[in-house]
C-alpha cells in the first residue's frame, strides 16, 4: 500500500538512515570511537531520542552540534553507553558462580578479573562483596574497564540513588549472599555510598572493547549485555580478545541471551552452565 | 496485501489474551509474530514452553541476532526489550526502562515500524498502562495497520482505550475476532 503518507514516511526513514550513518562516520573520524559496527535499531533509537529531545529538525543538525561544539559529543557518547545496570543482576548468574567457578579459583595464589563494560559500577560493587564473602578478596585484582570516562568517574565514586536499593538487597539474597546487605553502604540522604575497601583492590580504567587490545592476563573475564549491541563480526573480535586475555582454564561469563556458541572461539571453551552462560577456556 | 510480520503487545490479562489469539489461528497461518508481553525481569521461559505446546507455531524466546522466520512466534526476553533491525534480525537491549516497562513494547513497534512500514500489523492488548500506544501510532504513520482488542473484551481497558485516544484510524475488534482476522490476511 504506497498511500501518499505512507511514501512520506518511506522517504524519511531512508533519510535519516543516510544521516545515522554519516553521524557514526563522523564520530569515529573525529573522536575515534567506533560505532560502525554496532546492531542499528539500538542506535537509531538513541539518535533519535536525542535530537527530538533537543528539538532538533534533523539529524544532520545533531551531526553539526557533535561536530563543532566541544562538549556536546560527552552527551551522545552517554547516549550510546549503556548506563543502566543493576547490581546483582540475575541473581542466578552470582550463586552460580559461589557455587561452581570461585572454589577453582581459590586454588590460585592470586587472582584476576576483567569486568569488561562495567559502565556505571553496580557490576563491580556486586563482585566485590561476594568475592569478599568467599574469602579472596585480598589475593584479588579487578579490573574495572569501560570506554565511557563519565560512566568510570560514577563507578569510582559508587554513589547510587537509595530508591534502587530495595531491588538490590532482593537481588543479593537471592544471589546467596551471606550477610546482611546494608553492612556494605550507609545512606546519606537520597543516596546511598558503598564501602571504601570495597574498592580497595579495584583499578578502573578506560578500555574499548572494539579499538583497545589485550592489556593483561587474567583468570576471570565478565561481560554481560554488551556483546548483544554488537553485529556479528564485532563479537567475534571481542570473544577472540577475550580468549587472548585469559589464562589456560580461566572462566568467561556473559549476560544471560548472549553464547558462545555462534562465535569463532566456540572451541576453546567448555560450558560450566549453559543457563547462566558461564564458560571455562580448555587447558589444551 | 502481503503483511510480512505481526507485532503484539500486551500486559496484564495478557497471558489469557495471547492464548485466545493463538488458538483461534489457522494451521496455515504463517506471517511471523513478535511478542513483548510485560512480565517480572525473574520470569524463567515457562510461557514460551506452554505457548508452543499450544500452537502450531514455532514459539520460542527471542535470541540477539537471530532472524524473523515465518511459522515462527517470539516472545521478549524477561528483562530485556526486544528490536527489529531493518535486515529483520531480532536484537536485545537493556537500556532504561520504557513507559515503565523492559521489556517495552512502543521500543518494538518503533523498530519493527521501521523494519517493515506498511508490512506490519501491530495489535495492542489488554493492560493497565500506556505502553504500545506510541508506538501503534509509529506503524499506522509508517502505512501498517494497526489492531487494538475492544476495552470490554479486554480483562484490564486501559491499555486499549490509550492506543485508541492515540490512533483513531486502528481497528477495534473483540479479542475472539482478532484471530479471524488474522486468518484472513
Amino acid at each position: 500500500m504506497e498511500t501518499p503518507l505512507n511514501k512520506d514516511y518511506n522517504a524519511t526513514n531512508l533519510t535519516q538512515n543516510i544521516e545515522i550513518e554519516l553521524l557514526i562516520e563522523a564520530i569515529y573520524k573525529r573522536y575515534g570511537y567506533d560505532f560502525r559496527n554496532y546492531n542499528k535499531a539500538h542506535l537509531k533509537r538513541r539518535i533519535l531520542f536525542r535530537t527530538a529531545a533537543l528539538g532538533l529538525n534533523s539529524i544532520s543538525e545533531l551531526q553539526h552540534k557533535v561536530l563543532h561544539e566541544n562538549d556536546f559529543f560527552d552527551l551522545i557518547l552517554k547516549d550510546f553507553s549503556i548506563n543502566v545496570t543493576e547490581m546483582f543482576r540475575d541473581p542466578g548468574f552470582y550463586a552460580t558462580l559461589r557455587r561452581e567457578v570461585l572454589p577453582m579459583l581459590r586454588t590460585y595464589p592470586y587472582v584476576k578479573i576483567w569486568l569488561a563494560g562495567c559502565s556505571t559500577g553496580e557490576e563491580v560493587y556486586s563482585f566485590a562483596i561476594m568475592i569478599k564473602e568467599e574469602g579472596l578478596y585480598e589475593r584479588t585484582q579487578i579490573y574495572a574497564t569501560d570506554f565511557n570516562p563519565i560512566s568510570l568517574e560514577t563507578a569510582r565514586k559508587g554513589i547510587y540513588p537509595i530508591s534502587r536499593i530495595k531491588d538490590y538487597t532482593a537481588n543479593y539474597q537471592m544471589s546467596e549472599g551471606k550477610q546482611s546487605f546494608s553492612d556494605y553502604y550507609v545512606a546519606h540522604y537520597e543516596s546511598v555510598i558503598f564501602n571504601q575497601d570495597l574498592r580497595k583492590n579495584v583499578v578502573f580504567a578506560e578500555h574499548n572493547l572494539v579499538t583497545d587490545s589485550v592489556f593483561a592476563e587474567v583468570h576471570m573475564v565478565i561481560c554481560r549485555n554488551v556483546l548483544i549491541y554488537f553485529n556479528k563480526d564485532l563479537q567475534n573480535k571481542v570473544v577472540r580478545l577475550f580468549s587472548e586475555s585469559l589464562v589456560k582454564g580461566g572462566f568467561l561469563g556473559l549476560g544471560s541471551k548472549e553464547n558462545l556458541m555462534f562465535t569463532d572461539v566456540v572451541e576453546q571453551f567448555t560450558v560450566v552452565d549453559g543457563k547462566e552462560k558461564i564458560y571455562k577456556k580448555k587447558i589444551i | 496485501m502481503d503483511f510480512e510480520a505481526v507485532v503484539i503487545g500486551s500486559s496484564a490479562g495478557g497471558l489469557k489474551a495471547l492464548k485466545t489469539i493463538i488458538l483461534g489461528l489457522d494451521k496455515t497461518f504463517s506471517i511471523p509474530i513478535i511478542v513483548v508481553q510485560h512480565m517480572s525481569p525473574h520470569s524463567d521461559s515457562f510461557m514460551s514452553r506452554y505457548f508452543n505446546q499450544l500452537s502450531h507455531l514455532q514459539v520460542k524466546e527471542a535470541d540477539e541476532r537471530e532472524p524473523v522466520r515465518p511459522s515462527h512466534m517470539y516472545l521478549a526476553p524477561p528483562n530485556y526489550h526486544l528490536l527489529v533491525e531493518e535486515d529483520k534480525t531480532l536484537s536485545l537491549s537493556v537500556e532504561e526502562k520504557v513507559n515503565y516497562a523492559r521489556p517495552s513494547i512502543d521500543v518494538l513497534f518503533e523498530s519493527a515500524a521501521f523494519a517493515w512500514g506498511s508490512r506490519l500489523i501491530g495489535i495492542v492488548l489488554t493492560g493497565a498502562n500506556n505502553d504500545g500506544a506510541t508506538g501503534l501510532k509509529k506503524i499506522t504513520q509508517a502505512g501498517g495497520l494497526a489492531i487494538i482488542q475492544s476495552p470490554e473484551t479486554a480483562e484490564v481497558p486501559i491499555m486499549p482505550i490509550s492506543a485508541i485516544d492515540n490512533c483513531p484510524d486502528a481497528i477495534v475488534l473483540k479479542l475472539e475476532d482478532i484471530p479471524l482476522f488474522l486468518n484472513k490476511l
